[in-house]
């Protein structure tokens, strides 16, 4: 019973390695493809426009809220100080530091992570993959690289806009509804936001978090057991890995970056 | 070829607005616009203590930033803490005996240098140490002396 | 052409191929029969390098496949095609674009001169006139069609079926018996056609491999094929329900097995 269970703990665990140990040679081979984006530009750019272009109203619509959130909660917590001046400097801080590149990426694996899975995992199951093997066509560098690097591009754009937008929410509700002084609100925040220890960081986040999701999704359907079950699987195990990923490399980079 | 043709527009709309976000962010949410990185000419000063002094904090005049502290460093022979400040290149008028103090905004606000010019014809220039200086004032020593001084009074 | 010699390859612990000698000769078309299950298809992958032998040799022209690298495997893929059981067309892309792929990867051709070439390609296999239609709006022996077109594209010396036949209507099946057998009798070809369905394969196979349990139970040309006396061929080919192998899977007596207690 103990041994069995023992062995059962084992078997996963090799398991597990060994899938960790094939992602990254799929990792290798998509950064050893990058030759292929810059022969055929063309690649890249439908990809970017699947990733990129196609997430753009949700990520739009979904800053703008969270900011507007943010300029009312904020105002109501900041209000009870008398620092209500300072809400420029909470929404852009909490915008460009964390939300914008985590929830950016969050909607970016639920949107465009689980499509790739979805599309690379049914592309194996219906053999489109075999078929261009057989026609002496990589399918990683033909296919898998242009998605990767797509969503590497997309990524700190989409969490740009998103930042933007939430400051602009935030200003809306912040000054616009609840009387906030609009020069306070920008001479506070343009005073407190630091361009290297904020944006810069924020941008460096959202690349990571671009790599890990385009990787994951990536990974999951190329590695996909070819059935629809299996790509049904492989979609949801996409989009939760990959948030579990960013979530928890947030904390990392949170510490590195921030942590004094 | 017209639908590639379009899927380029839209993506190289993407890129545009996104750039656009990026350099709304730089510009206007943050002080990337008035940096004074590399820019500028370098003063030094020395304070007995800097309370929570910190790279990057305002240094003023008359209450106008005109430049950002560079570095705060700890003399190990003086037992000081040795600040490096960055001035904006156009205020070359500070004169070679202006005070400088560490303030603190508001109560429990950040702390910045203030510099009070003094009525010398000789201006400091880049790498010149300013000769007098007031460290901060810690909140805890101010009510300990407080109390001290009542309870000598009585 | 092909040459195998003592293939062995094993799927975790079952031995699929126990060591197998095949011999596909230039110009002709050669069948590889067995029931479901045998590893025919795992067999092509063998033979396209797509899986790696555990034992023995597999040679095309020569070239030791089993060997080869992976830009080596790639040029070696430029001379030949397959007909994937599904197809395997790219569901973005339209018939046209389908078939003028493999081209677009590989040559440089002037844009008339690839649409002239998958023009000639298309209308081989009768559907020139479906060039605009997208892979999800044909029917199943069109879409093998087009695989079939594509897997043409490069003039390969050698093309591989894999059970070009199953889940076919008798006309699409009867079409494509007939398009396998004039492709490589006006092209030169070699062929390898690997399937269950006996008597289609036979009508156009100038060389039979019957396989069993990762075994080559026996070969020749059909007519050797048909008048063979051991049971293992005679009742997959006159498709016996009981025989060598059983209709039965492998199980505990029925009678055990019902009045045995407790829970599974």
């Amino acid at each position: 019973m103990l041994l069995e269970g023992l062995a059962r703990l084992g078997r996963s665990g090799l398991g597990a390695l060994e899938r960790l140990g094939r992602a990254h040679l799929l990792l290798a081979a998509m950064l050893l493809g990058a030759g292929e984006i810059i022969r055929r530009p063309g690649l890249l750019t439908a990809q970017v426009f699947n990733i990129g272009v196609l997430s753009v109203l949700i990520i739009g619509v979904s800053g703008l809220f969270v900011g507007m959130v943010l300029g009312l909660q904020g105002h109501y917590v900041l209000a009870q100080f008398g620092a209500a001046e300072s809400l420029g400097v909470m929404v852009a801080t909490s915008l460009v530091r964390e939300l914008g590149p985590v929830v950016t990426a969050l909607l970016v694996a639920g949107r465009a992570g689980s499509a790739l899975t979805a599309e690379i995992g049914l592309m194996k199951a219906t053999e489109q993959l075999s078929g261009l093997e057989m026609m002496a066509v990589d399918p990683v560098r033909r296919i898998l690289t242009p998605r990767f690097f797509g969503g590497l591009v997309a990524m700190p754009l989409l969490a740009a806009m998103f930042s933007a937008v939430g400051v602009l929410g935030g200003y809306f509700v912040g000054v616009g509804l609840l009387g906030v002084d609009s020069g306070s609100f920008w001479s506070q925040m343009q005073a407190k936001v630091d361009f290297h220890e904020d944006i810069v960081n924020g941008v460096i986040k959202s690349l990571v978090f671009g790599l890990v999701v385009t990787w994951i999704a990536l990974f999951q359907g190329h590695d996909a057991v070819p059935t629809s079950e299996g790509v049904s699987r492989a979609t949801t195990r996409s989009v939760v890995h990959a948030a579990l990923a960013v979530l928890g490399l947030d904390f990392i980079l949170t510490a590195l970056m921030f942590g004094d | 070829m017209g639908r590639q043709r379009g899927i380029e527009i839209l993506v190289g709309f993407f890129m545009a607005v996104g750039f656009v976000a990026l350099f709304f962010l730089a510009m206007q949410v943050s002080n990337l616009s008035a940096a004074v990185t590399g820019d500028g000419y370098r003063l030094t000063a020395r304070f007995s203590n800097v309370g929570s002094l910190k790279a990057r904090s305002p240094v003023t005049m008359a209450g106008v930033r005109v430049g950002r502290v560079e570095g705060v460093s700890f003399d190990k022979d003086t037992y000081e803490a040795v600040v490096t400040l960055r001035i904006d290149s156009a205020m070359d008028r500070i004169p070679d005996d202006t005070f400088a103090n560490v303030f603190t905004a508001g109560l429990l606000g950040e702390q910045y240098i203030g510099l009070e010019p003094g009525g010398s014809p000789e201006f400091l220039r880049d790498g010149d140490e300013i000769p007098h200086t007031q460290s901060a004032l810690i909140l805890e020593q101010m009510i300990g002396q407080f109390l001290f001084s009542k309870a000598g009074g009585d | 052409m092909v040459k195998v010699r003592g293939l062995c390859f094993r799927r975790g612990t079952n031995l699929v191929f126990d060591r197998v000698d095949l011999d596909i000769r230039r110009g002709t078309v050669t069948a590889v029969m067995g029931p479901s299950g045998t590893g025919k298809t795992t067999l092509l992958k063998l033979i396209t390098g797509q899986l790696r032998p555990d034992a023995g040799s597999i040679e095309i022209d020569g070239e030791p496949v089993h060997l080869l690298g992976k830009s080596a495997l790639f040029r070696l893929r430029r001379r030949m095609g397959m007909l994937f059981q599904s197809s395997a067309l790219l569901t973005d892309l339209n018939v046209f674009d389908n078939v003028a792929y493999p081209l677009r990867e590989h040559t440089d051709l002037s844009s008339s001169m690839l649409r002239k070439l998958v023009l000639i390609k298309l209308e081989a296999v009768g559907l020139r006139g479906a060039r605009d239609l997208m892979p999800n709006e044909l029917s199943g022996g069109m879409a093998r069609r087009v695989a079939l077109a594509r897997a043409i594209a490069l003039d390969p010396a050698i093309v591989l079926y894999d059970e070009p036949f199953s889940g076919q209507d008798p006309i699409s099946m009867g079409m494509l018996v007939t398009l396998i057998r004039q492709l490589n009798d006006a092209a030169g070809l070699t062929s390898v056609v690997v399937s269950h369905d006996v008597a289609e394969t036979a009508t156009i196979a100038d060389q039979i491999y019957v396989i069993s349990h990762g075994e080559v139970i026996a070969h020749g040309t059909p007519a050797q094929i048909a008048a063979d006396r051991s049971p293992w061929v005679r009742q997959f080919i006159d498709g016996l329900p009981d025989g060598p192998v059983h209709f039965h899977y492998p199980a505990p007596r029925l009678a055990d097995d019902l009045l045995a207690r407790g829970v599974a």
